[in-house]
Parts: structure tokens; C-alpha cells; sequence
């Protein structure tokens, strides 16, 4: 029996819950640690990062309207779809970051537990971050976190799915939808994970993702008046200086870059991910008074 | 309108306040002149009246100051919690001693009715002190981790609109957090910051902990550019903030951002009428409406428009405007010659493109920055005067049929700072205020402020939070 000849895949964007290729029609070639041929992966343009901000919009409010408790029960639910296809991301990730196997599979496994530590945070983030506020007067009065909005997340180079599910995962888990701009050397468990998202329940454009030239796929987000927030965890010095000043413009929420030396996407994540983007509206009623006369408005 | 009762004048007393002729900056525990030798006036905007002549810092200026707070920080941030509090009590003690001095010296120096100042702006600047010092010493239980660290030198830079309660939003948590600060008042209203450099003096803060240098725009973006300055703190205009958004880009200070609004009041055709209008009136017309999260467009039901414009008219027709020291004036004196010309120009904009303007009759004094209550109505989405911030005392009027138009309309601004609900309906200000993008929403009251309420804004009104355990972050390293 002669070797059976493989079937490659054709890696494409994940926009709105579909599965185009970029709309200019390129592709790039990725290669592995020791630059032997992957894949040919999209190469997003400007157009198709705008089309994703268009997605996250469309898919904002129904995400960020839905409970906590359904939130938390998609974002178990990727953990599950992942649970189930973890020798594709252990091969991807391997191939991609030059691990062994098992090395690669530390890492998929931590990334699964990671979808799970968020999927437990979505109903509580509230209750740790909001609250009743005792003012001196006869109001009540009560703070509670909400989205920001869209968030551009540009993906750490170096960690193509743990450190990607690091930075998306938290974006979500509160109700923001997300544009992602996967590593641009080892965007491959980033548009491989686009297809777990899209058999979870996730509903379409909540997550997006872009892979291509990070500096060229950035730009636009970072000066889109319709995104509201920006995680620069994938981009350099110099790119994340030219972000941050085009992200002003609309006064965008900027996560910056962590300094290299302190990057360790296995340690204990803590809620900051979470509440960079994340708005305090506090509501204020009068509260009468029983029994005493005149009026508290 | 003739009015029934006439009000005799009951000015409050200047004497209680002594504005020396002229005051330096106050660095390092010193008021010292500024290094270039600069100085400038500062007026009453009600008479014109020349109050004081404040050195004016510069560059150089700014530098010495940081460095006096960068020195003053070791040992400030190395005190016991519990010492740092109790230096933020005596503060707030003698904020709460001195506060009809305070109240007075406000009002001239910012043309705000006495009224306002004597019951909103000092009770909410000491209450503000008394809030914080609580929190010195207990910053191990604020939710940002064990120990959380001061992050060091705090540049803040403050507007003219409540120069002393802007003042104790940015330096009160500051100092309970264990940083140092140096803090640019507006050029307009320097002079309580200079009072307030007096009480930490009476207080005995170490010297370099608190640093006052007032000043113009220059000086403010002197210190948001400083490289030793580690967080920047900044409340004023959208425009501004976006530049100092940029000029930190790719450094490591953290920001916090308080800037513009155009606030919608949203009343219901169910909503309580009378209480609807003096929130309205509260809403737009509080410190003549120079306030950023003033309630600036009024959404109404159309069903009730002319039942609460005609209400609404009638009050306004009562409100009084005049002598900010007299105790019955509600309506003061617009902050600046250059403010007024704002207004002026953009209510000009506004009849130009077609919206109704009304004012009640009202008489304004002669000399002084004054403008009359004024509403618009006929206003569209896309009229200037429904878009812009105004920060004067004009009154857009909107209409909507429903809910979700109102909703709709509300957000509808690139800001989202704040926003008010009428209607006597629970289920339906819940999810009216779940829809809205602003950062505080009053129902069925406006214009509410308490040291343990966070605020701030959404979108382009800002971010961060200032009051509550949320205003701590700003001034943690976490």
C-alpha cells in the first residue's frame, strides 16, 4: 500500500462568523522554526480590518447584552470543542514555536485552562469590581463595570496560542467583542482556533481574526473611530509608540505592551486583562424616606 | 415677568477672606517667584475687578517642582498608612474651619454664586480629604493586592469650573496613596490653590509633597511632558486630553482622563413634572452650566414637550442673576472674557442654523462676563448646539416617541460622560440606564456628587474613575 497523500488545509480569516480569505486576494507563506513551508495564511488588508470592526460592532450589542451565566457557559464550551481537538493545536503549536511535542502540549493544556479560568470570571468580575457606593445622602447608588466596546487585540509574536487565548479571552469574557490580529509569524492556531470558536456558540464577530502583517493590519484599527479600545500586546517599541498616538484621536482605552522581560503567559493572569476594558457606570436614585414628609428628589 | 416680591441684597461678606496683592508659586514648602520673572492678573469675572497678581510658572519652574516632589517621595511614600492619614484629616479639619473664607475666595475668583459654593463646592472638597485619608491606611484592602505600590510623582492639571473641588479630586487620592504632587491651576482661578498651599503649611505636610504652580496652558503641558513625572492626571477639555494622550505615547505614565460632555436629560411623559424641571434647571444651569458633565441636550416625550417647556420657562423666568456674593443669586458670572466669547459664538451658530432661541427677561450687569439662561428649541441632532460642548448656560431641546429613540438620540456624541432619566417607572430607568454609553446616569435627579461615587466618563469624555475605591487605581502601581 503506497503512503497516502495528505489533504493541506486552506487557512482562512474568521469574520463575522464566517470564513473568507483576505478581500485583496494575498497570502503569505509561514514556515515553521526551521523554515520549511506551513501553509499560505491571508494577508489582511485595511478593508478587511475594517470589515471585522463592522462584525465586532454588529455582534456587540446582543454579546455584551447577553448574561453573564450564557457568556461563561460559551466560553466553557471552547474549552471543550479545544479539549477535543488537541493533537491539531499541539502539531500547530509545535510547528510553530520549534517545541517538542510535549512542550507544545503544556502549552495547549494551559491554554485550555485558561478558557476555563475565564469562563469562571464572567459572572463575578461584576460582584469584585462594582458594588454599592454609601453615599451621604438619601440615594442609592450603585456602580457596575460594563464593556468598553470593540477592542483591537493585537496577539503576542512569540506565544501563538497561549499568550493569543491570554489576550482574547478576557476581552470577551466581559462582553466586548474583538478584532485579533494573530502573530504574524505563527498566525496558524490563531485562525485554526477561529474554527473551535465558530462550533461553540459563539455567536458570529464577537471574535474576528485577522492574520498578516501586524504593522499594516494595526494601523487601521488603531485609528478606527469605531474601536474603542486597543490591547498592543503583540506590538514592538516603535509600533506601539505609533499606535498609542493614533489611538488618541478617539480617546481609545490602550493596554501597553509589557516590557519583554516580563512577559511569562503561564503565570497566574490575574483580573487586569479584564478590567483594561472594562467602563464604571455608577447610577444614582433618590431613595425617599418612609414615613418623613417633603420630598427626596 | 414683573415680580411679586422684591429681594433686597444679602451679599455675603468679603471680609471673611484677605487677598494679598500679590502670590509666588509654591514649591518645595515655599511660594517662591517663577524663574523667568513672569506673573499674571487674576480677576473677578463679575466686575473685572484685578483680585491678585500670581507669578507665572514656565518651564524651569516645572522642573524644580518635580523635583521637589521627587525628592519629598521617598519619605511620603515610606510613612505609615496611618501617618498619611492623619495629615489628610488635619487637611480636611481645616478645610472645613476655613470654609466660608474658602467659599468666598472661590466665588470671586471664579464668579460662581455663593450658594454653590458654600453648599456644594466646600462640603464636597472636605468630605473629599475626610474620604481619602480613610483609605491611607487601609490600602492592603482595596482589591488591588497586598501592598500596593504610590507610583510617584503625580502631574495633575485642573480646570477653572471648581477650582478647589478639582483640586481635592486629584491631590486627596493621591496623597493617600502615598504619592507626591504637582498640581497646575487654571490661569483663570488660581487663587484657592494658592490658599490650599497655605492650609498644607497649617497642616505641617512635609515640604515638596504638595506643589502649586500656577500658570497657563504652557505650564500644564510642561508637566504632562516631564520625564520624571509618573502619571498624569488631567480634567478639562477633549481637545486637550487627546494631545496629552499623545505626548505620553510610548512611555510608561499612566493617565487618567476627565474631559468634555454633552449629557442627555431624558424625561418621560410619565415623569414627575416639577421635579423634572428643577433637575433640568439643576442639570444645565448649575455653576452657569460651565460643568462637563452638564445635562446639556434635553430629550423630552413629545406627548409632554409644551406641557414641560412651559414649565420650564416659567422657572427659569424666577432664576435670579447677578452678584455672585449676594445669597440669593442663582446664576453667576461666566468664568472668562474668552468663555463668554465662546458661548456667544456658538448660540450665535446655533440661531444661524436654525434653532429657536429663548431667554427669559433678564438684566445684565454691566461690567463682568454675563450670560443670560437660554434655551433652544427646534434643535436637531445635527445642529452645532446639539453636538458641541457648550459649557455655558444653554439649554438644547430634543423630542422622542419612544424609549429607544430616546436611547438612541442619548447616545448619539462621540462623548459619554453623564446622562439623567425622568419617569416614575423602575423597570424602565433600569433599562433605559443599562442602554446608556455615560459613565454616570442620574435618575430622577441630576447633578449628584459624593467622594465614595465614582465618576467619569465613557468614550471620548475620558477615562478612569475619580471618588470610591475605583479612584485609587490612578494612583497604584497595579
Amino acid at each position: 500500500m503506497s503512503d497516502r497523500l495528505s489533504v493541506f488545509k486552506t487557512y482562512k480569516l474568521y469574520v463575522g462568523g464566517k470564513f473568507p480569505r483576505s478581500e485583496s486576494g494575498r497570502v503569505y507563506e509561514v514556515t515553521d522554526s526551521k523554515g520549511s513551508w506551513l501553509a499560505n495564511a491571508p494577508q489582511s488588508s485595511r478593508k478587511d480590518a475594517r470589515d471585522a470592526v463592522v462584525a465586532a460592532r454588529k455582534a456587540f450589542g446582543g454579546w455584551a447584552g447577553a448574561t453573564a451565566y450564557n457568556r461563561g457557559q460559551i466560553l466553557y464550551r471552547v474549552a471543550e470543542m479545544l479539549e477535543g481537538r488537541k493533537a491539531q493545536f499541539v502539531r500547530e503549536v509545535a510547528d510553530a514555536e520549534g517545541l517538542s511535542k510535549s512542550k507544545a502540549a503544556e502549552q495547549v493544556d494551559a491554554t485550555i485552562d485558561r478558557w476555563v479560568w475565564y469562563a469562571g470570571w464572567t459572572d463575578k468580575i461584576a460582584q469584585v469590581v462594582g458594588g454599592g457606593n454609601p453615599v451621604a445622602g438619601p440615594f442609592f447608588n450603585l456602580s457596575s463595570p460594563e464593556p468598553t466596546g470593540v477592542v483591537a487585540v493585537l496577539a503576542p509574536q512569540d506565544s501563538s496560542f497561549l499568550g493569543l487565548v491570554s489576550v482574547v479571552a478576557p476581552v470577551i469574557a466581559t462582553g466586548n467583542t474583538a478584532v485579533v490580529v494573530a502573530s504574524e509569524k505563527s498566525p496558524l492556531p490563531a485562525l485554526s482556533l477561529g474554527e473551535v470558536l465558530a462550533t461553540s456558540d459563539l455567536p458570529g464577530g464577537v471574535v474576528n481574526v485577522l492574520s498578516g502583517r501586524t504593522a499594516e493590519i494595526a494601523t487601521p484599527l488603531a485609528a478606527h473611530q469605531d474601536v474603542n479600545a486597543i490591547d498592543l500586546a503583540g506590538a514592538d517599541d516603535v509600533l506601539a509608540k505609533e499606535l498609542e498616538i493614533a489611538a488618541a484621536d478617539n480617546l481609545k482605552r490602550v493596554l501597553r505592551p509589557q516590557p519583554v522581560d516580563e512577559v511569562d503567559w503561564s503565570a497566574d493572569p490575574g483580573i487586569d486583562r479584564m478590567t483594561g476594558f472594562l467602563e464604571t457606570k455608577t447610577v444614582w436614585h433618590p431613595t425617599g424616606s418612609l414615613g418623613a414628609s417633603g420630598s427626596s428628589y | 415677568m414683573a415680580s411679586v416680591f422684591e429681594y433686597a441684597p444679602a451679599p455675603e461678606s468679603r471680609a471673611v477672606v484677605d487677598i494679598a496683592p500679590s502670590y509666588g508659586l509654591f514649591i518645595d514648602g515655599e511660594f517662591v517667584e517663577a524663574a523667568e520673572g513672569k506673573v499674571f492678573k487674576t480677576v473677578s469675572p463679575a466686575t473685572e475687578e484685578v483680585l491678585a497678581e500670581i507669578a507665572q510658572a514656565g518651564e524651569a519652574d516645572v522642573d524644580r517642582a518635580v523635583k521637589a516632589a521627587h525628592k519629598a517621595f521617598e519619605k511620603w511614600s515610606a510613612l505609615p498608612g496611618a501617618e498619611r492619614a492623619k495629615y489628610l484629616f488635619r487637611i480636611a479639619r481645616i478645610i472645613q474651619e476655613r470654609s466660608r473664607e474658602l467659599a468666598v475666595l472661590e466665588t470671586l475668583d471664579n464668579g460662581k454664586p455663593i450658594k454653590e459654593t458654600r453648599d456644594a463646592d466646600l462640603p464636597l472638597v472636605a468630605a473629599h480629604f475626610f474620604y481619602y485619608a480613610g483609605w491611607a491606611d487601609k490600602l492592603d484592602h482595596a482589591g488591588y493586592g497586598a501592598n500596593p505600590r504610590p507610583l510617584g510623582v503625580a502631574g495633575q492639571v485642573i480646570p477653572w469650573n471648581f477650582p478647589l473641588l478639582m483640586l481635592a479630586w486629584k491631590i486627596a487620592p493621591a496623597l493617600a496613596t502615598g504619592n507626591t504632587v504637582v498640581l497646575k491651576p487654571a490661569e483663570t482661578t488660581p487663587l484657592s490653590a494658592l490658599f490650599f498651599a497655605d492650609i498644607c503649611r497649617q497642616a505641617g505636610l512635609p515640604k515638596g509633597v504638595v506643589n502649586i504652580l500656577p500658570g497657563y496652558g504652557d505650564a500644564g503641558a510642561a508637566v504632562v511632558a516631564h520625564p520624571d513625572v509618573n502619571k498624569v492626571a488631567f480634567t478639562g477639555s477633549t481637545a486637550v486630553g487627546k494631545e496629552i494622550a499623545r505626548t505620553v505615547a510610548g512611555t510608561r505614565k499612566k493617565v487618567t482622563l476627565e474631559l468634555g460632555g454633552k449629557g442627555a436629560n431624558i424625561v418621560f411623559d410619565d415623569a414627575p413634572i416639577d421635579q423634572a424641571v428643577e433637575g433640568i434647571v439643576n442639570g444645565i444651569f448649575f455653576n452657569q452650566g460651565q460643568v462637563c458633565c452638564a445635562g446639556s441636550r434635553l430629550l423630552v416625550q413629545e406627548s409632554i414637550q409644551d406641557e414641560l417647556l412651559d414649565s420650564l420657562k416659567r422657572r427659569l423666568s424666577t432664576l435670579r442673576l447677578g452678584d455672585p456674593l449676594d445669597k440669593n443669586t442663582d446664576i453667576g458670572a461666566i468664568n472668562s472674557e474668552e468663555q463668554l466669547t465662546r458661548i456667544t459664538s456658538l448660540v450665535e451658530q446655533g440661531e444661524a442654523e436654525g434653532a429657536e432661541r429663548w431667554s427669559p427677561a433678564c438684566e445684565l450687569p454691566e461690567s463682568g462676563y454675563w450670560f443670560a439662561p437660554t434655551l433652544f428649541t427646534n434643535v436637531t441632532q445635527a445642529h452645532t448646539v446639539a453636538r458641541d460642548e457648550i459649557f455655558g448656560p444653554v439649554l438644547s431641546v430634543l423630542t422622542f416617541r419612544t424609549p429607544d429613540e430616546a436611547v438612541a438620540k442619548a447616545n448619539n456624541t462621540p462623548y459619554g460622560l453623564s446622562a439623567g432619566i425622568w419617569t416614575e417607572k423602575g423597570s424602565r430607568i433600569l433599562a433605559v440606564a443599562n442602554k446608556l454609553r455615560a459613565g454616570v446616569v442620574w435618575s430622577n435627579t441630576f447633578n449628584k456628587f459624593d467622594p465614595t461615587s465614582p465618576f467619569g466618563g465613557y468614550k471620548e469624555s475620558g477615562f478612569g474613575r475619580e471618588g470610591g475605591r475605583h479612584g485609587l487605581e490612578a494612583y497604584l502601581d497595579v
